[in-house]
C-alpha cells in the first residue's frame, strides 16, 4: 500500500469491554462492550474527527489507543510499532509523543499545582530539563497557547474556562508529541471562547506537524476542524470517510439521521426543511443488540438486520459503511 | 397598549458574596404575547437564569435580590404579589423545566407519584383521575409502555426520557407560560432533536408561550419566534428570530454568529473568534459592556452605556455605533 509510508496510528480491531462484577465472591456477570473491534488509521498530520452519541465509546477508543487502558485485544501500531506489545519502559518513552487534552478544563488540572508546575511536569517526569530551564521552556509554552507567561506562578482557579484549557494545551505539547488525543477539548467552552481554542489548535497543528484524534459531540465543529471522520454507535465504527465527502454524501442511515439533527444557525432552514428525528434511545452496551447495533433505531432495518453483522466495507475509494443495505 | 402575557419592565437582581455584589442582571425589559416561542441565548453568566428565576421570585435569598423592576404576568406584578398566590401561579400557571433533569427529579421517588402529585395538588384531581392524566402525559412525551413505567424511579430513566418526563411535568397542569432553561443541553443531538421537535408539536397543540433559554444559536434557530441576545446582564439584542440572523447587529451578535463554522464550509476558512474574556460583574459598568472585546469601540462607549433602542421595526439594539455603515448612532 502507498500510503501506508505516512500512516502514524493504525487501529486493529480494536477491543475493549469492561468486566461487570456482582456478589459476594465478586463474579463477573457481564461486560460493558465499550469498543468492539473498530479498525482505522490516521495519517501523519491530519486531524481525524471522532463522533457519535454520549457513551458510544469515543473517550475508551482514545485512551485505549493511548495505553492508558489495557485494551481487550486488537492491535495499535503507532510509528509502525505495536503499542500493545511494547513493555513498560519503551511505552513510557513512546508516551512523550503521544498526548491527551481533556473535555474538562475544570477538572483535568490539579488545583494545588501552579501553572508552571502543571506545564513543567512532564519535563521533570521525563528529565527533559530542569529549574532555570524548565521555568524558560514554560514561558515559551505558554507564549505559544497565548497565554501570559507572568502567569505562570498562579493556580488554575485563577482562570477561566478558555485559559485552563491553553493550559492542558500548553501541557500536552511539553515534551514535542507529534499525537495528541483531543477529548472534546471544547465541550465546556463557551461559543465565542470555543473558537479561540479551536484556531489555536490548527496554528499549533500547522506549526508542528501535528496530527489529531478529534473527539467531539459537536458535528459542525468537526466537519470544520476534521480531513476525515469516523461516526461510532455502540462500540463499533458506522462510517468513516472524507469529512466533506461523509457530510454530503452520508451513507449509513445513522450518520443520516446524527447529520440531520444538526441545530443549524439559520431560521429559515427550518422553514423549508423537515428534518429526519431518529426515535428512541442508544441500547445498552452490556447486551448490544444482535446483527446491526443500530437496527432498533434504524428506519430501514428488516428481519436481515437482526441476524447478520455488518462489516465495514469500502464503499467508494476512502468511503467506508457498515449497514447491509449499502 | 397592547396586553402582554408577560411584561417584565426594568428588572435588577444582584448576588451578595465574600468576594462582593454580584451584578448578574442590571435592567432587563422584555415581553411575552400569548403563544410566542422567546429564545434567549448568551454565554454562560450572562444573567438568562438569575432573569428567568427573579420573575418568579424563585433565586435564593439571601445572597440574592431583586433591587428593583416589575414583572407583570396578566396585569398582575409577580414581584409583589402575595407568596400563596405566587405559588398557585407557579404551579399551574408558569411553569419551568430545568438544565439538568436529576437535580429537579426526586431520586427516592416513582416517577409516577412525582407526577400525580401537583395534579392533586392544584387540579384537585382523585387518585385515579391523575393516574390517568399522567399515564396520558407520557405518552404526550413520547415515552413507551407508560402504564408500566409510572412505577419506576428517575435512575431507571435515560437522559432523554428524564428531560421528556420533565417536560410531562411541567404540562401536567396546561401551563400559559413553559420556562425551559437549557433543557436539552445535556443530550446528544438526536434526542435534542427529538425534544425540540416534541416541544414544538406540544406548542402548536396546547398554545402555550415558550421562553427557551439556551446558548445554542442553532437550537433557537428551530424554535423561536422572537430572541433577546445577553450579555452581562444586559439584553442587548432583540428581534424576530429572521431578522436577527438575516441582520444581526449588535457587535457581539455578530461575533458570536461568526464564530460558528459554517455547516456548508466550502473550503476552509479560519473562525471569527471574539477575543478576551466575558466580563466580571463585580461592578455595574458605566461603559459599554461590551467595549474590552468589541472591534467597533469608540470614545462614546467608554463613557456612556448605550440603551436599548429600536433600529428598526421590531429590532432593538444597545449600541453607539451603526454596525452596517460604521456611524454613530
Ligand atoms: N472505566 C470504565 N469502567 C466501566 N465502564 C466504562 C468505563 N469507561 C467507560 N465505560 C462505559 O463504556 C461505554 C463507553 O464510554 P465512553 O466514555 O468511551 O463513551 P463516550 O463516547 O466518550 O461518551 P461521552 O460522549 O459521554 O464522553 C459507556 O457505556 C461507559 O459507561
Ligand atoms: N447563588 C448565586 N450566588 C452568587 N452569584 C450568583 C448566584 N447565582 C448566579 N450568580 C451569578 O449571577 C450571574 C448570572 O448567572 P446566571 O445563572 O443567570 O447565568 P446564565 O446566563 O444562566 O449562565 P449559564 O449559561 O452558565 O447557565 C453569574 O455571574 C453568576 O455567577
Ligand atoms: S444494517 Fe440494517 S439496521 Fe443496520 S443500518 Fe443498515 S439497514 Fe439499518
Ligand atoms: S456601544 Fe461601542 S463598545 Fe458597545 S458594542 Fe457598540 S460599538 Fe461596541
Ligand atoms: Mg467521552
Ligand atoms: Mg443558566
Amino acid at each position: 500500500m502507498e500510503n501506508e509510508k505516512n500512516t502514524l496510528l493504525k487501529v486493529d480491531n480494536l477491543v475493549m469491554h469492561f468486566p461487570i462484577y456482582r456478589g459476594v465472591i465478586s463474579r463477573q456477570v457481564g461486560a460493558v462492550h465499550a469498543v468492539d473491534g473498530i479498525s482505522f488509521d490516521v495519517k501523519e498530520g491530519e486531524t481525524l474527527g471522532l463522533v457519535g452519541e454520549s457513551g458510544c465509546g469515543k473517550s475508551t477508543t482514545g485512551r485505549a489507543i493511548l495505553q492508558l487502558y489495557k485494551p481487550t485485544s486488537g492491535e495499535v501500531y503507532f510509528k509502525g510499532k505495536n503499542l500493545v506489545k511494547l513493555k513498560s519502559e519503551p511505552m513510557r518513552m513512546m508516551r512523550r509523543e503521544m498526548q491527551m487534552i481533556f473535555q474538562d478544563p475544570y477538572a483535568s488540572l490539579n488545583p494545588r499545582m501552579t501553572v508552571r508546575d502543571i506545564v513543567g511536569e512532564p519535563l521533570m517526569a521525563f528529565g527533559q530539563a530542569s529549574g532555570k530551564e524548565i521555568t524558560e521552556r514554560v514561558a515559551d509554552l505558554l507564549k505559544l497557547v497565548k497565554l501570559n507567561p507572568d502567569f505562570a506562578s498562579r493556580y488554575p482557579h485563577e482562570f477561566s474556562g478558555g485559559q485552563r484549557q491553553r493550559i492542558g494545551v500548553a501541557r500536552a505539547l511539553a515534551l514535542n508529541p507529534s499525537f495528541i488525543v483531543c477529548d472534546e477539548p471544547i465541550s465546556a467552552l463557551d461559543v465565542s471562547i470555543q473558537a479561540q481554542v479551536v484556531n489555536l489548535l490548527e496554528d499549533l497543528q500547522k506549526e508542528f506537524n501535528l496530527t489529531y484524534l478529534f473527539i467531539a459531540h459537536d458535528l459542525s465543529m468537526v466537519r470544520h476542524i476534521s480531513n476525515r471522520v469516523a461516526v461510532m454507535y455502540l462500540g463499533i465504527i458506522a462510517e468513516i470517510a472524507d469529512r466533506d465527502e461523509l457530510y454530503v454524501n452520508p451513507l449509513h442511515p445513522y450518520t443520516q439521521a446524527l447529520l440531520s439533527a444538526i441545530p443549524v444557525a439559520d431560521p429559515v432552514y427550518y422553514e423549508k426543511n423537515r428534518r429526519k428525528v431518529l426515535e428512541g434511545d442508544v441500547p445498552s452496551p452490556v447486551n448490544p443488540p444482535s446483527g446491526c447495533r443500530f437496527r432498533t433505531r434504524c428506519p430501514i432495518a428488516d428481519a436481515h438486520c437482526a441476524e447478520v453483522q455488518p462489516e465495514l466495507r469500502e464503499v467508494s475509494p476512502g468511503h467506508f459503511a457498515a449497514c447491509l443495505k449499502v | 397598549m397592547i396586553d402582554h402575557l408577560l411584561q417584565v419592565e426594568n428588572l435588577e437582581t444582584q448576588f451578595k458574596t465574600p468576594d462582593g455584589i454580584v451584578h448578574a442582571v442590571n435592567g432587563v425589559s422584555f415581553t411575552l404575547n400569548e403563544g410566542e416561542t422567546l429564545g434567549v441565548v448568551g454565554e454562560s453568566g450572562c444573567g438568562k437564569s438569575v432573569t428567568m428565576l427573579s420573575c418568579l421570585r424563585l433565586i435564593p435569598s439571601p445572597p440574592g435580590k431583586i433591587v428593583a423592576g416589575e414583572a407583570f404576568f396578566h396585569g398582575q406584578d409577580l414581584l409583589k404579589m402575595d407568596p400563596e398566590e405566587l405559588r398557585h401561579v407557579r404551579g399551574a400557571q408558569i411553569s419551568m423545566v430545568f438544565q439538568d433533569p436529576m437535580t429537579s427529579l426526586n431520586p427516592v421517588m416513582t416517577i409516577g407519584k412525582q407526577l400525580c402529585e401537583p395534579l392533586k395538588l392544584h387540579l384537585n384531581m382523585t387518585d385515579q383521575q391523575a393516574t390517568n392524566r399522567a399515564i396520558e402525559l407520557l405518552g404526550l412525551v413520547g415515552i413507551p409502555r407508560a402504564g408500566e413505567r409510572l412505577k419506576d424511579y428517575p435512575h431507571q430513566y435515560s437522559g432523554g426520557m428524564r428531560q421528556r418526563v420533565m417536560i410531562a411535568m411541567s404540562l401536567a397542569c396546561n401551563p400559559q407560560i413553559l420556562i425551559a432553561d437549557e433543557p436539552t443541553t445535556a443530550l446528544d443531538v438526536t434526542i435534542q432533536a427529538q425534544i425540540v421537535d416534541l416541544v414544538k408539536r406540544l406548542r402548536d397543540e396546547m398554545g402555550m408561550a415558550i421562553i427557551w433559554i439556551t446558548h445554542d444559536l442553532g437550537v433557537v434557530a428551530s424554535i423561536a419566534h422572537r430572541v433577546a441576545v445577553m450579555y452581562g446582564g444586559y439584553i442587548i439584542e432583540e428581534s424576530d428570530v429572521k431578522d436577527l440572523y438575516a441582520n444581526p447587529t449588535h457587535p457581539y451578535t455578530l461575533g458570536l454568529l461568526g464564530s460558528l463554522p459554517h455547516i456548508e464550509e466550502k473550503v476552509h476558512t479560519r473562525l471569527f473568534s471574539i477575543e478576551g474574556m466575558p466580563p466580571v460583574l463585580y461592578k455595574k459598568p458605566v461603559s459599554c459592556p461590551f467595549a474590552p472585546r468589541c472591534t467597533f469601540v469608540t470614545e462614546k462607549c467608554w463613557q456612556e452605556n448605550p440603551k436599548l433602542e429600536t433600529v428598526s421595526p421590531g429590532h432593538r439594539v444597545a449600541c453607539w455605533v451603526d454596525t452596517k455603515s460604521g456611524s454613530k448612532r
